[in-house]
């Protein structure tokens, strides 16, 4: 039996998936970068079998390198791996802990399009983290709450260091905690939209990444989106199962 | 090695600030080796480029500076329109010139805007920490009311310079042909001030011959390119042209045309710096001055060829020739006028001919996908971003927007933009 492994080495994770020869998820991990996320990568490498190897993210080419395995850009892995969880995929959107991606896939599956915001932590979930901890809230609290709000306070900065500004200022002002981190759900969730809109995406919406966990800013871009929004049970390992598709056809 | 020493003399002489001077020949020349050397089966003549590169704060300084010493006058330049030909015929030589790299930008952020252009920051960043031999050359230096930003920073420069600057017209309409022609007449003055010497028909002429003859061996080199495999790397081709600013012009006219003669040979025998099968791309947007070699680098080290540029520092310079079958300074300063307003710069409204030139360059090319280069806050060409997609889509050729600037921040997301491009087209 071939074995496929497919690793997206992130800014905060780590991802991979082991496929069998029919594509099918043999094994999947997700572990924390920490500062060194090459070793941690390195781990799996070494820890497991496999035949062939595919890597992807913003660690792929010195890894690569050092493994003798191919590299892909994440659009290329994401993009296969949102087609593969849900074959009618017209799009992929990918908010991660420091970019955001959205790709147009063709009608074949091939990806037509993409963009990204990878220079600004605005809108990902960097900028989640940051504003969950100045109101209060840890990360898995935040989208809960967010979602519960009875109302919403509008946050202008979609700069993460003046939003957070901006929300000690609309606190100490009495708006209520809740409205406020609905508020700032919104906001990414608009700025998502915009760029949805920009890109002409079409058809089911396959939503990965970290942040598609966070089931308010799920639930708000079901909402938003004029078509299917699918959330796959894992949205965080799209682009290593991508990778390690792509591996796999290629062998 | 007394070679070495007269360098360092005539510097000196040139109120350079010699150890940041050292720093920034030892950068360029680690740059340069980084970029050009690693690559692999390149054309012979391209051995002429790399010497010059090698002299490029050496030997054509010395022939300014001896040219100068013999009463010769220089004229240093930033823009493709202003008209080398007119400074020619003037018997003054031509230098574009360096915008290309980061540098002293602590000493311009003191009195410019931090979001200004790299290209801007960088000339005024050569100028304000010394490194910079030819603009020391330059008897005057030549700015143009190109941009906004440009506009704003030859005030600045004219306070450290003796800085002339041209009025460039904003429109192509009637009136702003007659307008500029009157510019070049008023420039034409003031190159002969500054030589003492009269700009005749014959001189004139014989100039734009010249010049035309850069021109024609360079798109002997375009022309070349557009052959699968590509017989020339799009570095080498930039490379090409950015010399052509400021080099001799005849020597570089020839040896451009002993390099075109090798890429014909090489293309009848299949001969390519790279497989068939790497993708091409044809690049459009701002100029990549002297030494930005940023984009070309990223884009053929990820195994792609970069098979034409739209840009000042690409077809802009070379594709269109000062009609030459005239003969009266009058007829021959309406040619310059044509030419020379027929660029297709952003800083014009509309600018439309930019678009048929992209698409019409990506056919001829052959090319798998556009980059469209504008680098961080050029408002002119930021703004036709939009329309160079729009004109790409309807012709069905796939483009990738790039905004960037000199430094090597952003590296990691532009090789990403960069192979997700490669990997879709």
């Amino acid at each position: 039996m071939t074995v496929s492994l497919g690793i997206d080495i992130g800014s905060r994770s780590v991802d991979a998936v082991w496929l069998n020869d029919e594509g099918v998820i043999i094994d999947s991990l997700i572990l924390d970068s920490g500062f060194d996320p090459y070793e941690v990568a390195n781990s799996c490498v070494d820890s497991s079998t496999w035949d062939v190897l595919t890597v992807t993210g913003y660690g792929r080419r010195l890894a690569a390198q050092s493994w003798d395995a191919r590299a892909v850009t994440e659009i290329t892995a994401y993009g296969k791996g949102a087609r593969a969880v849900y074959p009618e995929a017209g799009c992929v959107l990918d908010i991660g802990g420091q970019d955001t991606k959205v790709i147009i896939l063709d009608s074949s599956g091939h990806v037509s399009d993409f963009d990204m915001n990878d220079k600004c932590a605005a809108g990902t979930g960097k900028f989640l983290e940051v504003m969950a901890q100045s109101l209060g809230y840890s990360l898995g609290e935040f989208g809960a709450a967010a979602r519960d709000a009875q109302s919403s306070v509008a946050i202008s900065s979609m700069c993460a260091v003046f939003a957070e500004s901006e929300v000690v200022g609309l606190l100490h002002k009495g708006a209520n905690r809740e409205a406020v981190a609905r508020g700032i759900h919104e906001s990414i969730v608009k700025r998502t939209v915009a760029v949805l809109t920009r890109m002409r995406a079409s058809g089911p919406l396959v939503f990965g990444g970290g942040v598609a966990q966070n089931t308010c800013v799920a639930s708000l871009v079901k909402d938003r989106y004029q078509d299917e929004v699918v959330v796959p049970a894992q949205p965080q390992i799209l682009g290593a199962l991508g990778a390690a598709l792509l591996g796999l056809e290629s062998y | 090695m007394s070679e070495q020493l007269d360098y360092r003399e005539m510097w000196t002489e040139l109120g350079l600030d010699l150890p940041a001077h050292d720093a920034l020949l030892a950068a360029v020349g680690s740059m340069y080796g980084e970029t050009f050397m690693t690559q692999e089966n390149r054309p012979e003549a391209i051995g002429y480029l790399d010497f010059v590169m090698s002299e490029v704060h050496g030997l054509r300084i010395k022939e300014l500076h001896d040219f100068r010493a013999q009463g010769g006058k220089v004229v240093g330049t930033f823009c493709l329109f202003v008209p080398e030909e007119l400074i020619r015929a003037a018997g003054a030589w031509c230098v574009g010139l360096c915008a290309g790299a980061e540098w002293g930008y602590d000493e311009v952020e003191q009195i410019m805007p931090r979001n200004t252009c790299s290209l801007i920051k960088s000339f005024m960043g050569f100028k304000l920490t010394k490194v910079c031999p030819y603009i020391e050359e330059s008897d005057l230096v030549v700015g143009e009311t190109t941009c906004d930003g440009k506009k704003k920073a030859y005030e600045l420069l004219g306070e450290l310079h003796n800085v002339y600057v041209m009025e460039l017209p904003q429109m192509k309409n009637a009136d702003d042909f007659a307008f500029w022609r009157q510019q070049l007449v008023t420039f034409a003055r003031k190159i002969e001030e500054l030589t003492g010497n009269t700009i005749t028909a014959e001189s004139l002429k014989a100039a734009i011959v010249e010049v035309n003859d850069k021109r024609r061996a360079l798109q002997r080199i375009a022309a070349a390119r557009a052959a699968s495999p590509a017989p020339i790397s799009g570095r080498d081709s930039l490379l090409a042209t950015q010399v052509a600013f400021y080099d001799d012009v005849p020597r570089f006219t020839q040896s451009m045309n002993v390099l075109a003669d090798e890429l014909e040979e090489r293309i009848k025998n299949g001969q390519g710096v790279a497989p068939a099968t790497a993708k091409r791309i044809l690049i459009t947007g701002t100029p990549m001055a002297l030494p930005n070699w940023k984009l070309h680098d990223m884009i053929e080290k990820a195994g792609a060829v970069v098979v034409g540029e739209e840009m000042c520092t690409g077809s802009r310079y070379y594709d269109t020739l000062v009609d030459e079958s005239v003969a009266s300074i009058d007829e021959l300063f309406d040619a310059l006028t044509a030419k020379y307003l027929d660029i297709n710069c952003a800083c014009f409204t509309p600018n439309n001919g930019r678009m048929e030139d992209i698409v019409r360059m990506a056919k001829e090319l052959n090319a798998d996908g556009v980059i469209d280069y504008a680098l961080n806050f050029c408002g002119t060409y930021q703004m036709e971003h939009t329309a160079v997609e729009r004109a790409l889509d309807a012709a069905g050729v796939p483009v990738l927007r790039i905004d960037t600037d000199y430094s090597g921040e952003d590296t990691g997301q532009l090789s990403t933009r960069i192979e997700a491009f490669l990997e879709m087209i």
